[in-house]
């Protein structure tokens, strides 16, 4: 008898998986589309083959320039100001030259150059490393180089942040919303337990705008596809003297610094 | 039956509790969801048709907002092209909730520190808009949307 | 079988008890962090990993080195550790199962973890590491259980298991390999960005994991009258596997000492300064970590010389050095130090807060009543065939 029952319940439970298994393979693979109908892009969408960033430091005159910069991103992302920096979630900041470029430094370089700030951001990397960890393409690339975030898709397991070499990446460790001074409705909060980072403003690249960084910085953030021999992005990069953070690694960053500064193309 | 006197008991204390809210329920009169059509944005359509149609839409808008979803933040595609072949661009906000907000019934967009003591994790933080909670309430499917998604401007404030 | 667990001595109900009683504190905790975020615990965007992810990496360490059993036993025919191969599977089980809880406990969205077969992303190590880690589970599910059903029948376990228990082989040492690469493949984490990872994790997995083994054996014989090692020298046998397997580990940790400090590249040493000697004034790993060198060494030493290796005394304090360096290695230092100092050269520290603890206890406790729920099982039906 006990042997009986045991071989019943064996097979209700390999039923009961054998259930679990095949509705979840029904529902995995259940055909999408729902009506005759198709989508397309915004007529103002700005097509690129790679988006880029030149900072030049030069044109930043003050501290406040600086923050007139990151105001308006993070104002018009939503994004929460955490009184410590321990929950703290940044998309765009400064930070000195010393630590944004961090690595084998002049021991006799001046103190000045040293604590100079810089405008620190995703880099949008061609190679993005966080993409490559992300274990559920929640983090991928766009087609115009734009590395994005699906916080949808994203269930918060924090690969890409070790992945990412740069510190771009910050974790909505506590629900957001209470920490939002001043909500934009213009694009929507976060979810606790997700990753979030810079866009490149694609929202607004498909309303034919640009970032809303670039629109603050007064001609200090220069932004164009890098693929047009005749954009003005190009003409710096290949003309100016520039730098990227870390280029070693090898994830061919999308944001290049000026160095030297001055009139560019 | 080898201890068979007490499989039974418990199998029976089982379905007891396991159908518990089935009994709780019996010959209570449950109404329908009522759902409020005539926001003042639909009384000024002069053609009174959503992105697909009505029947379409009850059955299949989550299936449609899920790819809209995909489109729009995965592909970049953010127009939507309807079964008619116009279009609509892809927003919960400027588009669906455009017609279905009821401007003066909205709720406030923002979870409060004060009032939100417990804390929020993955249920929706925010009430849905009346439209969608006008079914989701009754069916017990709390959509998700609102915890990240705004109702429009008006209503945000 | 599985209700050879729900009998036992008064004994066995107080140990059961004391464990559900730690996962009942450490549920509530959980659900503190569920319903709060993960702000609640000591994870910041600096060190974006802690504890939780840090104990996944020990635990597959525990689950793979069951291979050190099956491996000799099955392949060498090492008959010595026949008595001693279930254990080690019934070993495996808990300890996968307890990588997976912390990998869920670790997520900031656990409801939606099914998009990593939802959408499977080949090119994410994670991919990988979630099909070894529930194959490993699978294979030794069912290799444990029909040799344990078969050998209570007193049969010989069907045929159909010995390519199963060979295939494991491969696959212990898979999981951890893929685990290491995990790490091993980041740019930009310089103590994690090593070839001999994979190696590292291996040797210090084969010497934890035998020597929770060894010391689950005396509890076994203490607590129940199946002895797994009936005076055949199976332990002291293991007990040189752990040996070796420590020295390896402390070997190729001073390789990595080499590189780091000879090249002199500064990045490459930095995790390594503050680990050891502290950085820009933060020196919290630094007492914990010289005391896992310290142990290290000293467990080596007591395994090494055959008198204090033959004395179950200096045995046992030798065994628990070893486990616990590799705990301060792999169960703490070695995440958390990967992300020490950041991408901005800041030293950043991290300290794990109460609820994280207790949530961690807790997954160790279901952990460990998994494990006595299995032994019970296997013990009795050993019991039983004696009788
Ligand atoms: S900077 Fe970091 S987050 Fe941005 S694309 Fe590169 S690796 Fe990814
Ligand atoms: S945290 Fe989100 S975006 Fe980052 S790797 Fe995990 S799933 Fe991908």
């Amino acid at each position: 008898m006990s042997i009986n029952r045991r071989q019943f319940l064996r097979r209700a439970g390999m039923v009961t998986a054998l259930g679990i298994g095949s509705s979840f393979v029904i529902t995995g693979f259940r055909k999408k589309d729902a009506a005759a109908s198709g989508y397309t892009k915004a007529a103002k969408d700005m097509p690129a083959k790679r988006w880029a960033m030149v900072v030049d430091m030069s044109k930043f005159k003050s501290e406040a320039d600086m923050e007139k910069v990151i105001e308006a991103c993070h104002k018009l992302h939503n994004v929460p100001k955490f009184p410590n920096t321990k929950d703290e979630i940044k998309w765009i900041w400064k930070d000195d030259y010393h630590h944004t470029f961090a690595g084998g430094h002049n021991e006799y370089l001046d103190e000045h150059v040293m604590h100079s700030p810089f405008m620190v951001t995703c880099n949008h990397c061609e190679n993005p490393p966080c993409v490559r960890a992300c274990p559920t393409e929640a983090t991928f690339q766009r087609p115009d180089g734009i590395v994005a975030m699906d916080f949808h898709r994203c269930i918060g397991c924090r690969f890409c942040m070790a992945a990412c070499p740069f510190g771009a990446r910050s974790f909505n460790f506590k629900d957001p919303r209470p920490f939002i001074e001043e909500v934009s409705t213009e694009y929507p909060t976060r979810t606790p337990g997700v990753v979030e980072k810079c866009n490149f403003c694609y929202e607004r690249l498909a309303d034919g705008l640009m970032p809303a960084c670039v629109e603050k910085s007064n001609g200090g953030l220069i932004f164009g596809d890098l693929d047009d021999p005749n954009s003005e992005v190009r003409k710096i990069v290949s003309t100016k003297l520039t730098i990227r953070r870390k280029p070693e690694l090898g994830t061919q960053p999308s944001v290049y610094y000026l160095v030297g500064g001055g009139e560019h193309a | 039956m080898y201890k068979g006197g007490k499989i039974i008991a418990s199998l029976i204390i089982f379905a007891a509790l396991f159908t518990i809210p089935f009994f709780y329920n019996m010959g209570k009169v449950n109404a329908g969801p009522d759902v409020a059509l005539d926001t003042p944005a639909i009384q000024q359509l002069s053609d009174k048709q959503c992105v697909e149609s009505p029947e379409f839409m009850r059955a299949n808008h989550m299936k449609l907002l899920n790819q809209w979803r995909e489109e729009a933040v995965r592909n970049g595609q953010t127009v939507y092209i309807n079964s008619q072949g116009k279009e609509y661009p892809i927003s919960l906000q400027d588009t669906c909730l455009k017609c279905h907000a009821n401007g003066s019934a909205s709720k406030v967009a923002l979870s409060n520190p004060a009032s939100s003591t417990t804390g929020v994790s993955n249920p929706a933080i925010n009430e849905s808009p009346e439209f969608c909670a006008s079914c989701h309430d009754y069916s017990a499917v709390k959509p998700k949307c609102w915890s990240c998604h705004f109702e429009p401007k008006e209503a945000a404030k | 079988m599985l209700e050879k667990a729900l009998s036992g001595s008064k004994r066995y109900w107080i140990w059961v008890t004391l464990l559900l009683a730690i996962i009942a504190v450490g549920f509530v905790a959980y659900m503190n962090q569920f319903n709060n975020g993960l702000g609640v615990t000591g994870m910041s965007r600096d060190v974006s990993w802690g504890l939780y992810i840090a104990q996944f990496t020990f635990l597959v360490g525990v689950a793979a080195s069951a291979v050190m059993l099956v491996l000799p036993y099955y392949l060498h025919d090492f008959k010595k550790f026949g008595k001693m191969v279930i254990l080690g599977e019934f070993l495996a089980i808990p300890a996968v199962i307890m990588c997976m809880l912390f990998i869920v406990v670790d997520l900031g969205q656990p409801m939606r973890i099914m998009n990593v077969i939802l959408h499977p992303s080949p090119h994410s190590v994670m991919f990988y590491d979630m099909i070894v880690l529930c194959g490993y589970l699978l294979i030794n599910l069912v290799v444990g259980w029909t040799t344990l059903g078969a050998e209570r029948k007193g049969a010989p376990s069907p045929k159909w298991v010995k390519p199963i228990i060979y295939l494991s082989i491969p696959w212990a040492v898979s999981i951890h390999t893929v685990t290491a690469f995990l790490y091993a493949g980041l740019p930009g984490r310089h103590l994690w960005l090593s070839a001999i990872m994979a190696a590292r994790f291996l040797a210090s997995a084969f010497a934890a994991g035998p020597a929770i083994l060894i010391l689950l054996c005396f509890i076994v014989k203490k607590v129940s009258k199946f002895d797994p090692d009936p005076g055949v020298g199976a332990i002291q046998s293991l007990v040189k596997i752990v040996r070796y397997a420590m020295i390896a580990n402390v070997f190729f940790y001073i390789l990595e000492l080499f590189t780091a400090f000879y090249s002199n590249i500064p990045e490459y040493s930095a995790p390594l300064r503050y680990i050891f000697f502290g950085m820009d004034g933060h020196y919290s790993l630094v007492p914990i970590m010289w005391t896992a060198v310290v142990l290290a060494f000293l467990g080596i030493a007591m395994l090494v010389f055959p008198s204090t290796r033959m004395n179950k005394a200096t045995l046992i304090i030798g065994l628990l050095s070893i486990i616990i360096a590799n705990w301060i290695d792999k169960g703490m230092i070695l995440i958390v130090a990967g992300f020490v100092p950041n991408s901005f050269e800041r030293v950043i520290e991290y300290a794990p807060t109460l609820n994280e603890i207790l949530v961690t206890l807790a997954v160790y406790s279901i952990g460990m009543l998994l494990v006595t729920i299995l032994y019970k099982v296997a013990i009795s039906v050993r019991e039983e065939k004696a009788n």
